[in-house]
C-alpha cells in the first residue's frame, strides 16, 4: 500500500477523544509507576511520618539477600514452563478441536469455559482439590504410592501451582489458536492436502507459519499472565510456600509491601518487576516478531 | 413550587441537625465469619443504647489487611477512628509517634476513670508504652493452649503432659498405640514467641523493644535450638505431624482424630466445639523442666484496638464512650462466651465465674488461667519493628527444616539475620 501524506487542518476534537484515555493511563500507570520509582530510593515509615533519601540502598538490599534471587530464578523458570505448556497444550487443542467435523462447538464450549474463572476463584477450588485433608487429588496420587504433600514438599508445591495456572491459562490461547486456525483460507488448506500427505509436515509447514502472528501475540500475553495475574492464584493456594519455594516475584512485592509495610523495599521490587517486562517486551518485539510474518 | 423548595430545604436543616447532634465513628476491623457476627451484635448494642454516638463497624479482611488499609487511609489523611491492630503489627503504629493516640488518655481527657490495674495481668502492658500507659485496648485476646483428644489418650493410658519432658514418654505410648501425638497451628506464635514467655527469657534487648528500639534478635539461643532440634526429632518419629504453615491445614487432623493433641489458641474453643463430636479438653501450654522449672505465664495473641490521631474533640468523645461500653463486664462476658477470647478486665472474669460459666465449662477457662500465671522480667510483651516479616521469615525456615533442607542452627541464623535487618530498618524509619 502507497503511503500518503496528506496533511488537513486540524480539529481539536479527536485530541479530546483520547484525551479520557490519556488521562487513564496517566492516573492508573504513569503516576504510580512515578511513585514506586520515587518510593524506592526512601526509606520510610510506614504511616508517612518520615523519610529519608536512601540512594540504591533498597536495590543492594535486593540483590544481595539470597532469598530475592531465589525467588527471581524460580519466577523465570516458573514463567517459562507455564507459558510454554499453556501454549503448547492450547495449540494441540485447538488444532483437535478444529479437525473435528460432528459436535465441534460443543468441544470448544467445553475447553472455553475455564477461562470465566477468575485467577483467586481458580485458586480456592484448586485448594480443595489439592488440599490433604479434603481433597481428591492427594488420595488419588496416594494409591500410586506418590506421598503428594503440596504443603511440605516444595517440589509438589510446585507443580501444583504450574499444573493450575496451565489450566487456568490453555483456554485463552485455545480461542485465539482457533480463531486463527479459522482465518487460513481454506484455498490454501486445500492446497496443501494436494500437494503433502504428512498431517503433521502440513502442519509444521503451512499452519504453524500461518499462525505465527497469533502465536507471537499469546507469548507476549503469557509471559504477563504468569508474571502478574498468577498472583491471586498463588494467594489462595500456597502463599508462597512451603520455605518461600512457590514465591514469585510479585507475591515477594505484596509480601514485604502489604504484610511487612516496607515501603521502600517493596518499591524497589516493583520497579524491578518493571524493568524486567519492559526488557522482555524490548526483546520480543526486537528479535521474535522478526521471525514472524503477518 | 417556591414553597415546595423551602419546604425541602427546611426538611434537609432538620435533617442535618439530627445528624449533627449523633457522632458518627468509623471501626476498622479483621474479624470474619462469626466473629464478625459478633462484632456487629455489640456495636448495634452500643448503638441503640444510647444516642449521641454511632459507631459503624467495617470489615477490611485479614488482620495484616486491615492494617494495610489504615496504613493507607492514613497517609491519605483519612483513617478511621479505631483500628482493630494485631500483635505483630502493634510495633508498627505504636512505635510512630503521632499515628495513634493512646487509648488511657482518651478515657481520662473525656472524664472516664482508666485504671490499667482493672485489666487482666497478662493483658495489661502488652500493647502499653514503656511506662506503662495502655496505648492500646487489647480487644480479642487470646492465647497458646494444648487441646488433647480425651479417648486417644486413654487408649494409650496417658495425661495430657505439663512438661516437655513428660510429653517424650506420653508420645512413645501414643505411637506404639499408633497414634500421632500432635499438630500445631502457628509456629512463630507458639514455639518462638510464648516459648520466650513461657520460659521467661529474653527476646530482644531494649527490655523486648519496650524501653526502646531493639537492634538484637536473640532467637538464635541455645533453648529455642534445642526445642526446635527436638521437634525436628519428634517429627522424625512420628511424633509431630507438620503440615505445613496454614493454621486450618493443622488444626483438622486434630479434628478428624488423626493427631491427639493440638496447639492453637484459647480463641478456637468454640469452633472446636461445633467442628468436634469427640471428647475433648483444654490445658496449658508444656514447658521444659530443664529449662525453667519455675515457667509461667504466655503472651496474649489477637488484637487491640487503636485511636488513629488526627480527629476532632467531639469523635475522641464518641471513641472514650465506646471503649467504655467495650471494657464493661457485661460485654466482655458476651464477647468472652461467644467466641473464647480471653475477659479482658478482672471485673469480667469475675462475672464470668459468678454465672457458674467456667463450672460448666472448665475448658473455657485455661487461657486465662494461663494468662493469670506469675510473669517475669520477659513475660510483658514484645516490641518489635516490621516484625511480621520476620514472622515470614520463621515459616518460611521452619519449613524448610521440617523438610531437610536446612539445619536449625542455619536457620535461626537465617531468622535472625532478616529479623535485625528488619528491626534496623525499623529503627531508621522512627524519628
Amino acid at each position: 500500500m502507497a503511503t500518503k501524506r496528506v496533511q488537513f487542518s486540524h480539529s481539536p476534537i479527536p485530541y479530546l477523544f483520547i484525551v479520557p484515555q490519556l488521562a487513564i493511563i496517566a492516573v492508573f500507570f504513569f503516576w504510580p509507576a512515578l511513585q514506586a520509582l520515587y518510593l524506592s530510593f526512601m526509606l520510610e515509615d510506614p504511616w508517612g511520618l518520615s523519610s529519608q533519601f536512601v540512594g540504591f540502598e533498597n536495590y543492594v538490599e535486593l540483590f544481595s539477600s539470597s532469598e530475592y534471587l531465589s525467588t527471581f530464578a524460580f519466577t523465570l523458570l516458573y514463567s517459562s514452563i507455564v507459558t510454554v505448556f499453556s501454549l503448547g497444550v492450547a495449540l494441540v487443542l485447538a488444532v483437535k478441536a478444529n479437525a473435528i467435523l460432528r459436535g465441534q462447538s460443543t468441544y470448544q464450549l467445553l475447553l472455553t469455559w475455564v477461562y470465566a474463572i477468575a485467577p483467586a476463584a481458580a485458586g480456592i477450588m484448586a485448594y480443595f482439590i489439592f488440599n490433604r485433608n479434603i481433597g481428591v487429588v492427594p488420595e488419588f496420587l496416594n494409591s500410586f504410592g506418590w506421598d503428594f504433600r503440596p504443603d511440605t514438599n516444595s517440589f509438589d508445591a510446585t507443580a501444583m501451582v504450574i499444573l493450575v495456572s496451565v489450566w487456568k491459562q490453555v483456554p485463552v490461547n485455545f480461542v485465539f489458536f482457533l480463531a486463527g486456525l479459522n482465518s487460513i483460507s481454506k484455498s490454501v488448506r486445500e492446497a496443501a492436502q494436494m500437494d503433502c500427505e504428512s498431517d503433521s509436515r502440513r502442519f509444521w509447514t503451512i499452519t504453524f507459519p500461518l499462525l505465527a502472528p497469533t502465536a507471537f501475540f499469546l507469548l507476549v500475553i503469557n509471559i504477563t499472565y504468569a508474571f502478574f495475574e498468577t498472583f491471586g492464584l498463588i494467594d489462595t493456594l500456597t502463599q508462597g510456600r512451603p520455605g518461600g519455594s512457590t514465591t514469585t516475584l510479585v507475591y515477594k512485592v505484596y509480601q514485604d509491601g502489604f504484610i511487612g509495610a516496607d515501603l521502600g523495599l517493596s518499591s524497589a521490587q516493583s520497579v524491578v518487576l518493571m524493568l524486567l517486562v519492559l526488557l522482555l517486551t524490548f526483546v520480543q518485539f526486537k528479535f521474535i516478531e522478526r521471525k514472524v510474518h503477518y | 413550587m417556591k414553597k415546595q423548595i423551602f419546604r425541602s430545604i427546611a426538611f434537609l436543616g432538620m435533617f442535618s441537625s439530627a445528624a449533627m447532634a449523633t457522632t458518627s465513628i468509623e471501626w476498622w476491623h479483621g474479624m470474619g465469619g462469626n466473629l464478625g457476627e459478633t462484632v456487629n451484635k455489640m456495636a448495634e448494642e452500643f448503638n441503640a443504647s444510647q444516642s449521641d454516638y454511632r459507631v459503624v463497624p467495617i470489615y477490611k479482611g485479614t488482620y495484616e489487611e486491615t492494617m494495610t488499609a489504615g496504613i493507607s487511609a492514613f497517609r491519605a489523611g483519612e483513617a478511621p477512628h479505631i483500628i482493630q491492630i494485631f500483635d505483630a503489627g502493634a510495633a508498627t503504629l505504636m512505635n510512630a509517634k503521632g499515628a495513634a493516640k493512646s487509648v488511657q488518655e482518651i478515657m481520662i481527657e473525656n472524664g472516664y476513670g482508666f485504671d490499667i490495674e482493672d485489666y487482666v495481668p497478662g493483658v495489661r502492658y502488652f500493647y502499653g508504652d514503656d511506662k506503662g500507659n495502655m496505648i492500646g485496648m487489647p480487644f480479642n485476646a487470646s492465647t497458646p493452649v494444648l487441646y488433647y483428644n480425651k479417648e486417644l489418650l486413654a487408649k494409650a493410658g496417658v495425661q495430657p503432659p505439663k512438661t516437655w519432658e513428660e510429653f517424650e514418654g506420653i508420645a512413645k505410648k501414643l505411637k506404639a498405640k499408633g497414634i500421632a501425638a500432635f499438630s500445631q497451628s502457628h509456629t512463630p506464635w507458639i514455639f518462638f514467641e510464648n516459648f520466650h514467655s513461657r520460659h521467661n527469657i529474653m527476646m530482644t534487648d531494649q527490655n523486648n523493644g519496650f524501653s526502646g528500639l531493639p537492634k538484637k534478635l536473640n532467637y538464635n539461643n541455645k533453648h529455642l535450638a534445642m526445642h526446635l532440634t527436638k521437634m525436628k526429632e519428634w517429627k522424625d518419629k512420628g511424633y509431630y505431624n507438620y503440615y505445613g504453615s496454614n493454621w486450618g491445614d493443622n488444626q483438622t487432623p486434630f479434628e478428624k482424630q488423626e493427631v491427639a493433641m493440638w496447639f492453637g489458641s484459647s480463641g478456637s474453643f468454640g469452633g472446636l466445639k461445633k467442628s468436634t463430636d469427640f471428647d475433648f479438653g483444654t490445658t496449658y501450654l508444656p514447658y521444659w523442666n530443664s529449662v525453667n522449672k519455675d515457667a509461667g505465664t504466655t503472651f496474649i495473641g489477637g488484637a487491640a484496638l487503636f485511636s488513629m490521631a488526627g480527629h476532632s474533640k467531639a469523635e475522641y468523645k464518641a471513641v472514650a464512650a465506646f471503649f467504655d461500653y467495650m471494657t464493661k463486664p457485661e460485654t466482655q462476658y458476651f464477647w468472652h462466651k461467644e467466641t473464647g477470647y480471653v475477659p479482658i478486665t478482672t471485673a469480667a472474669y469475675e462475672l464470668a465465674k459468678k454465672d457458674g460459666y467456667y463450672k460448666a465449662n472448665p475448658d473455657a477457662e485455661v487461657g486465662i488461667l494461663q494468662l493469670s500465671l506469675d510473669g517475669g522480667e520477659w513475660t510483658k510483651g514484645y516490641r518489635m519493628g516490621f516484625y511480621p516479616q520476620t514472622r515470614e521469615s520463621i515459616y518460611r525456615e521452619i519449613d524448610r527444616v521440617m523438610s531437610d533442607k536446612t539445619s536449625v542452627d542455619n536457620a535461626l541464623k537465617a531468622i535472625v539475620k532478616d529479623g535485625e535487618k528488619n528491626l534496623s530498618r525499623f529503627a531508621r524509619t522512627v524519628k
